[in-house]
């Protein structure tokens, strides 16, 4: 089984531990030889934590060896984190020279959760830069490559944590989502990514980009794995006030898929102009596949999708300008070493510390919240967002879950759209809305496109995250997409 | 909705972003296009609509108030760029 250990699902790694078929070591060295052979094509780690995993590891077999049977439900599951999460000992740097070499003192609350439940740390995944982008380019240390085509890029800003599962470093990740961070990477590299209800998972720890949207989630091969972590990070937190204080219900996963019952709305505006022929034909495909398991489908339409966008690009750059307004170079990051005067520092520290893609969104969100325009944007895009979230409860009241592509194209090639912002903002325009209303999501593999993975993505009421999660079980088990793997065998070698 | 090298000078000194010539150019002709696309918004009409700052019908998350442990200071001064006598360091505030 060594060579294949990499490959199984933390359902399956979890199981084997318990039962003493596979010491936690074993898993650990098998994912460590994995990113190890596939890290110089595909990128996806900042930091990779071998010695602290495989610490971790020794510990888990000794517990286990010595009678121990309290373990949770990850013991022995190696995962990694996308870089905005922080771990206690473990450099975090957001992809930014501003964080380069920082070392958070605490553990966020959902890596305090991990490590409750078993699960091994195997290291730190690339992003965007403080999670604004959706390509991975915008990291200030390397590119992420797309495991199914090395030339495109993997989505983002959880672009390494979506790479590294798809290329079968790591069972699980943690990704976080703020307009569709997680989803949309998973989409473009063939996985299963869930962006939870605003306020069931906590936001302590987690570098904050947008306050109001972000939300941290998981992303696994299939959606047994992704309920697994949703389960372990999910739950109420002190330390978070936006946490809604709520645990929620255990999902069980089993018997034959069916969807009777179950109403799924099609808003029409997710297809509209922007979407590629191979992704709307994929969509179609799981549509009738999702009537044939007897969901009844209707279309539907939620009209202010297309103004979403732009309240996104006020609302969420607002919020950036202001969360980034602690790396001034005063208490942690970097500090630019020739200032003349405090007002210096902090500019010259800022534009030394931030790339590009990050100064746009400082610079949107201070020119929104300065004196004089705050009505005309700010506080208009926070009435949009009324809106589209009125739009969406009114559509809740038809049906239990809405069916869209998670993005309009497949993923493009590296560097297409870097030196355009605006072409890059409206990929995002399929999951932008899901943020603003908190709404839970979920992007299920459902094919491809000229070789290239295509997601479905279904959205759901807010705190229904267990009853979208059982829709997406029943459509992966009526398909095998999320069992395609990219070949990743370097050029003439043997096939793992 | 063009915006001039001087608003887009005036908006980085409030962000505190000292900014290149070339920066400044390139963002002023960014912005501008970014600020068109958001000014779609303004075809619909929200006129009595409230605004939403937050999804979750949360309103003052209220906890007792009872010391709880928190980061040692030299925990937290490890890290600082420069730090003296238990506390950050800066550069001079005042001029002259």
């Amino acid at each position: 089984m060594a060579g294949i250990i990499h490959k199984l699902s933390a359902a399956r790694l979890n199981r084997l531990f318990l039962g003493g078929e596979l010491s936690a070591v074993e898993i650990t060295e098998s994912v460590l030889s994995r990113i190890a052979e596939v890290e110089p094509a595909v990128g996806a780690f900042l930091t990779v934590t071998a010695e602290h995993a495989l610490d971790r590891a020794r510990k888990l077999d000794a517990r286990r060896k010595a009678g121990d049977t309290e373990f949770g439900p990850l013991a022995g599951v190696p995962i990694a984190l996308k870089d905005n999460i922080c771990t206690c000992g473990i450099e975090t740097n957001c992809a930014s020279r501003m964080l380069k070499g920082w070392v958070p003192p605490y553990d966020a609350t959902v890596v305090e959760r991990l490590r409750a439940s078993g699960a091994i740390i195997i290291g730190k995944t690339n992003m965007d830069e403080f999670a604004m982008g959706s390509s991975g380019e915008t990291s200030a240390f390397h590119v992420t490559r797309n495991p199914w085509d090395l030339d495109r890029i993997p989505g983002g800003s959880s672009s390494g944590s979506a790479a590294a599962v798809a290329a079968e470093e790591v069972p699980v990740a943690l990704g976080t989502d703020t307009g569709g961070s997680i989803r949309q990477p998973a989409a473009l590299t063939g996985v299963v990514g869930m962006k939870p209800t605003y306020g069931y998972v906590s936001r302590y720890g987690v570098v904050a980009f947008a306050s109001s949207l972000d939300q941290v989630g998981p992303i696994g091969h299939d959606v047994e794995d992704v309920a697994r972590v949703f389960q372990v990070i999910a739950g109420p937190d002190r330390r978070d006030s936006t946490n809604a204080g709520r645990t929620p219900p255990e999902v069980k996963f089993g018997g034959e898929p069916s969807l009777k019952g179950v109403r799924l709305g099609i808003p029409r505006e997710y297809f509209g102009s922007g979407i590629e022929d191979g992704v709307k034909a994929r969509i179609e495909e799981a549509i009738r596949q999702l009537e044939d398991l007897g969901a009844a489908v209707e279309e539907c339409s939620l009209p202010t999708t297309e103004y979403a966008l732009s309240a996104y690009y006020i609302i969420a750059p607002a919020e950036a300008s202001a969360n980034l307004a602690r790396f001034d170079g005063v208490r942690y990051g970097h500090r630019t070493a020739q200032a003349n005067g405090l007002h210096d520092m902090y500019s010259k520290t800022r534009a030394e510390g931030f790339g590009p893609e990050v100064k746009r969104r400082i610079m949107i969100g201070t020119y929104a919240l300065s004196s004089g325009y705050y009505d005309a944007y700010y506080k208009k895009a926070q009435q949009v967002r009324t809106l589209v979230l009125q739009e969406f409860q009114r559509a809740f009241e038809r049906f239990d879950a809405l069916v869209t592509p998670t993005t309009p194209v497949t993923a493009w090639r590296l560097g297409e759209k870097l030196d355009d912002p605006l072409s890059m903002y409206l990929a995002d325009i399929c999951t932008i809305p899901v943020n603003l209303a908190g709404l839970p999501a979920v992007s299920v593999p459902c094919g491809f496109a000229d070789g290239l993975p295509v997601g479905l993505q279904l959205i759901g009421k807010h705190f229904a995250d267990t009853q979208l999660l059982q829709i997406a079980w029943a459509y992966q088990k009526v398909t095998k997409h999320h069992e395609a793997r990219p070949n990743l065998a370097p050029k003439g070698g043997r096939q793992a | 909705m063009a915006l001039t090298i001087s608003e887009v000078e005036h908006v980085a000194r409030l962000a505190r972003l000292s900014l290149s010539e070339e920066e400044k150019a390139s963002m002023t002709a960014q912005l501008s296009r970014i600020l068109e696309h958001v000014a779609r918004m303004n075809q619909l009409d929200v006129a009595g609509v409230p605004p939403t700052y937050h999804v979750t019908p949360l309103q003052n998350v209220l906890r007792p108030d009872k010391p709880q442990p928190s980061l040692a200071r030299e925990t937290v001064l490890a890290q600082a760029p420069q730090a003296e006598a238990g506390c950050f360091k800066v550069p001079k505030i005042t001029e002259g």
